[in-house]
Formats: C-alpha cells, sequence, structure tokens
C-alpha cells in the first residue's frame, strides 16, 4: 500500500506528533523541571512552522473529505506564525503563573488542538470534516478560557464562550440539515451542482451562516465578544481574536464562493446589511470602553466588518484582498495584545489611564503599540492601509459606492478611538506612570516579529501579486 | 419510513423543538437550564438528519452517520460545559445567571 499520499495532510501529521511528544513529555519530566516544558513546546512549534513553508501540492484525500490547495497551504502557513508569535507572548505569562500551578502542559495541548481543528476545518471537503473542524477548534479555546481556575472571571469567560459556542454550532447544524434535504448531499462538490434558489435552501444558508458568525462575532451575534476577551487570559484573548477569526473567514468565504455561489443574490444582500452593522457597532462601542482588553474587542468587532467589504466582492479579487488583510490584521491586532500583555504581566495594569506617560518611561513599547494601532486604523506607511485600501477597492469594483462611503466615515471614527490612546501614551504626563521595566526574551522576540510583519507586508508588494495568484486555484 | 407519518408532520415537530430550544437559551435564568436548550437544538437538528435520510434519500446512509457523529460531539462539549459551570459553582455557590454576571459594559 501507498502511503505517500497521506503527506498532504502533513501539517495535522506533525501537530498530532507534537501534541503526543508534549503528553509523554509530561509524564517523564521530573515536577521541578516543568518549566522547561514551555521551551520544549516552543522548539517543537517553531520547527514545524518552519517546515509548514516547504512546498505541498494539491490533492483530494478520504473520497473528498479533506482536500488541500496552494491557497489552502499557504493559509495554514500563515495560522502557524500566528500561534508562535501568540506562544512567544505568552511564554513569560505562562513561566510565572501557570506552570507554577502544574497546569503548562495542558495549555499547549489544549491550543494545539485547537489549531488542529482548524487545520481540519479549512481544508474540509464535506459538512462532516467542517462540523467536527468547528467542534474541535472551538471547544479547547473555551477550556483554555477559563484556565485561570482560581479566577471567578475567567471562569465567566469560560461559560459565556461555551454557551455561544454550543448554541452557533446548534443552529450552524439545523441549517446544515435543510441544506442536505434540498440537495441529498453533504459534499461541497456536489452540493455546488446541485443547489437551486428556494425558501429551503435560503433558509439553511442564513441558519448556517449564523453559525460562523458567531466564530467571527458579527453584529447581532457579537455579545460573548467583549466579556470573554475581558475575562480570559490574554493570549486566549488574542488566540481568539486572530486565528479562530480568520480560519472561521477563510472557511466562510470558500463556502460562499464555491457552493453557494448560486444564492448570491441572496447573501449579497445579508452580508451589506451585517457589514454595515458590524462597522458602525463595533466603532461606536470601542469608543466608551476603558479596559484596553474590551477595547481591543470592539475593535477587532469592527474589523470583522470591514473584512466582509472583501467578501461582498464574490470573486478571486475578493477572496485575494480578504487573505491579505487578515495577514495584515494578524500582525498588527498580535503587536497590540502583545503590548498589553508585557505591561499586564508586570504591573497588573489594563486600562487606558493607567497609559499615560509611557511613552517617557517605556519608548520601545509605546512605539510598538503605536505602529499597531496606526495599522489597525489604517494610517498610510504601515501595512493595514492597504489591507482596508484593496477592501474597498474590491467592494467599489461591484458597485457598492453607498457601501464604501459608510466604511471610511467608520475608519474616521475608528481613528479617533485609536487616537485616544496613543494621546494617553505620548501626550498625557499621568500622576503615577508606569516604571520602566525591561521583557523578557521570548516577548521581546515575539514583539520584533510582529513589527517586522507590520513594516515588511506594507512595503514588500509581490506578496499580495502572490496571494492573488494562489487564489485562482479556488474559484 | 414510519406507517401513517409523512415528512412534514415529523419536521414540524423538530422545527418546534429547535425554536423551544432557542426561546429556552434566550429567557432562562439558570446556566443547566440554558444548556439543556442547548441540547434541544443539537437533538432537533440530529432527527432531522435521520429523517431527511430516511424519507427522502435512502440509499445513502450519510445523514445517519452524521447524526451519529454529532451525538458524540454534543457529548463531548455538554461534559465541557458542565465542568466549567461547576468549577464557576465552587467559587460563588450558585448556577443563576444574575449572580454569575461580574462583567457589564
Amino acid at each position: 500500500m501507498d502511503f505517500s499520499s497521506f503527506l498532504l495532510m502533513r501539517h495535522e501529521l506533525i501537530l498530532l506528533v507534537i501534541i503526543l511528544l508534549l503528553i509523554v513529555a509530561e509524564i517523564f519530566i521530573p515536577q521541578h523541571k516543568k518549566g522547561s516544558i514551555v521551551h520544549l513546546a516552543i522548539f517543537l512549534f517553531g520547527i514545524h512552522t518552519a517546515v509548514g513553508f516547504l512546498g505541498m501540492g494539491d490533492g483530494v484525500l478520504f473520497g473528498g473529505m479533506f482536500r488541500t490547495t496552494g491557497m489552502i497551504h499557504f493559509f495554514k502557513n500563515v495560522l502557524n506564525v500566528g500561534v508562535f508569535i501568540i506562544l512567544l507572548q505568552s511564554a513569560d505569562w505562562l513561566q510565572e503563573k501557570i506552570v507554577a500551578q502544574h497546569k503548562g502542559t495542558e495549555f499547549f495541548v489544549l491550543m494545539f488542538s485547537s489549531l488542529l481543528g482548524m487545520y481540519f476545518m479549512i481544508s474540509s471537503g464535506d459538512f462532516l470534516m467542517f462540523y467536527l473542524g468547528l467542534e474541535l477548534s472551538t471547544l479547547p479555546v473555551a477550556a483554555l478560557a477559563a484556565y485561570e481556575t482560581s479566577k471567578r472571571i475567567s471562569s465567566e469567560a469560560g461559560v459565556k464562550l461555551i454557551l455561544s459556542a454550543a448554541l452557533a454550532s446548534g443552529v450552524s447544524l439545523f441549517g446544515i440539515s435543510m441544506l442536505y434535504a434540498t440537495s441529498g448531499s453533504i459534499y461541497f462538490s456536489e452540493m455546488a451542482e446541485m443547489i437551486s434558489v428556494n425558501n429551503l435552501t435560503i433558509l439553511g444558508l442564513i441558519l448556517f451562516f449564523t453559525g460562523l458568525a458567531f466564530k467571527i462575532s458579527l453584529v447581532p451575534f457579537h455579545f460573548w465578544t467583549a466579556d470573554v476577551y475581558e475575562g480570559a487570559p490574554i493570549s486566549v484573548a488574542s488566540y481568539l481574536s486572530v486565528i479562530s477569526k480568520g480560519a472561521a473567514v477563510f472557511i466562510l468565504m470558500i463556502l460562499l464562493f464555491t457552493v453557494f455561489k448560486p444564492l448570491m443574490g441572496i447573501w449579497e444582500n445579508m452580508i451589506y446589511i451585517v457589514a454595515l452593522a458590524t462597522m458602525f457597532i463595533g466603532n461606536l462601542f470601542a469608543l466608551r470602553q476603558q479596559n484596553m482588553k474590551r477595547f481591543l474587542a470592539f475593535s477587532s468587532v469592527a474589523q470583522a466588518g470591514f473584512i466582509l467589504l472583501g467578501i461582498i466582492n464574490g470573486e478571486q479579487l475578493g477572496f485575494a484582498t480578504v487573505i491579505y488583510f487578515v495577514l495584515v490584521y494578524i500582525f498588527s491586532n498580535l503587536a497590540a495584545f502583545g503590548v498589553v500583555q508585557a505591561i499586564s504581566l508586570q504591573t497588573g495594569k489594563e486600562n487606558i489611564n493607567d497609559y499615560e506617560g509611557l511613552y517617557r518611561t517605556n519608548p520601545k513599547l509605546s512605539l510598538v503599540m503605536m505602529l499597531a494601532l496606526f495599522s489597525l486604523a489604517g494610517i498610510p506607511p504601515v501595512a493595514g492601509f492597504f489591507g482596508k485600501f484593496f477592501l474597498f477597492t474590491a467592494a467599489a469594483s461591484k458597485g457598492y459606492y453607498l457601501l464604501v462611503f459608510l466604511a471610511v466615515v467608520n475608519v474616521t471614527i475608528s481613528l479617533y478611538y485609536y487616537l485616544l490612546v496613543i494621546r494617553a501614551m505620548f501626550l498625557r504626563k499621568g500622576e503615577n506612570p508606569i516604571a520602566f521595566f525591561t521583557s523578557k526574551l521570548y516577548m521581546r522576540l515575539g514583539l520584533v516579529l510582529t513589527v517586522l510583519g507590520i513594516i515588511v507586508l506594507g512595503v514588500y508588494s509581490p506578496l499580495y501579486d502572490y496571494i492573488f495568484e494562489l487564489s485562482k486555484g479556488l474559484m | 419510513m414510519i406507517e401513517g407519518i409523512s415528512i412534514y408532520e415529523i419536521l414540524t415537530l423538530t422545527t418546534i423543538i429547535f425554536f423551544i430550544g432557542v426561546y429556552g437559551f434566550i429567557t432562562r435564568t439558570n446556566l443547566i437550564s440554558i444548556l439543556i436548550s442547548v441540547e434541544l437544538i443539537m437533538n432537533a437538528s440530529v432527527v432531522n438528519f435521520v429523517i431527511i435520510n430516511k424519507y427522502l434519500y435512502p440509499d445513502m446512509l450519510q445523514g445517519v452517520l452524521f447524526s451519529l457523529f454529532i451525538i458524540a460531539v454534543a457529548a463531548a462539549e455538554t461534559a465541557l460545559a458542565v465542568s466549567i459551570i461547576i468549577n464557576l459553582y465552587r467559587q460563588i455557590g450558585s448556577v443563576e445567571v444574575k449572580e454569575t454576571e461580574m462583567m457589564k459594559n
């Protein structure tokens, strides 16, 4: 028998081996040396990330349930880099708080299992694989959100996340059952041929969309976002806001552009309304936040609204722009979360007021934060500007001028609240500013990587062409 | 196939169960009751899959297999949710929603 076709699942297999190795290491490493497991996990995942960049062919496994293309391979690498940065940024927190409670290994096992679920979700070829991947990616994150078991706020975040995720996947399943009723198959390729516009299919599409909208935290399914981000550990919040959102956007886009292509007239209107509501509500609620984590939560809701502007295009241009924007967004948001994490770890302060005078005491950290917020707001020299600009181009090329105009209004609103943080850091003096501190090696490495990402993506244009070429294969 | 009962009656039943679940999720004030409501939603779709498979596409078993997976995953989901709720109960001694909530914007 020839097993070489299984190499198409290389990402999944290597990650599975890492998970098993970590479980074995947990058994054999003695109790007083448990700190070394953090180094081991980061080292193994670094190798996995590097190996992932090796080339891989296209192919289909298990009778069409699992498929991989150049684009899917590329996006798995993007997710790997994101998770690697998160691990670097949370290493110190793990060493100081979590390993001391003897829960270090489980953190990595849960996070890697969730990443494994995302791999399966984005390369799924039928709804069964999609559903299993979705659940495998959600359940471990709920456990991670409730990870600081001694803190009440963390348990509350876990309860909110698991209950809303369960409701979302239940509603989504009901939608899938209706799509199955009309098309007679759960395979994407067969469904795409059989699907036609009728009332049952439309209801199925809406219910199915609801499930993914919960994961991307689109309005009106965003209620869990702020509370979960505030209560959960910061590394879990950043994981939820970039990795889990990015993977869900990717699979939603594939499904809308291929399987639900005949229903485009329906979902265009749906996305138009949801995009407007998401941008306005995300931005307006972000204005009145005092806690940095809640602030970033509503900012990420608003960013999800901008992503929908690319999806509404419905063609290759939209696909490529959204992938590019997600890539930029991963780096910018991780930089912002990284700074919040570093400050919270040293001082325990998380409010915007506490950041007053930060530039005088910690100039490097505040520069990283400024770059991240400029990128999120979309100010020209950094990558975020090009990401937003391409998204608006994608929407405008289909004639949605009013939508683009309202999105630009939203960018202006968002600029105001991003600048509030920058003003607090640079212009305010502050009565007792955060004292000077130096972060450890891992945290510095994580922040440098994000800064490099923000600057390089803004300057190096061939990357966008590369993504555009890759996205041909999916249409 | 059940004698004398058409697919419409069963689908109406599952739709009613589904909406009872959604209603319960929104209105209940006890975390365990909310969990039960979610289970109703899941089970409505399980019955949906089996019935659609049996009545409309009896030559393939896709729907039945799908429902088996849903049952297994729903069990895992419930176990995790209950364990988080128990952890919360140890800290505040209650599973009422209004006593759980600390975070308000």
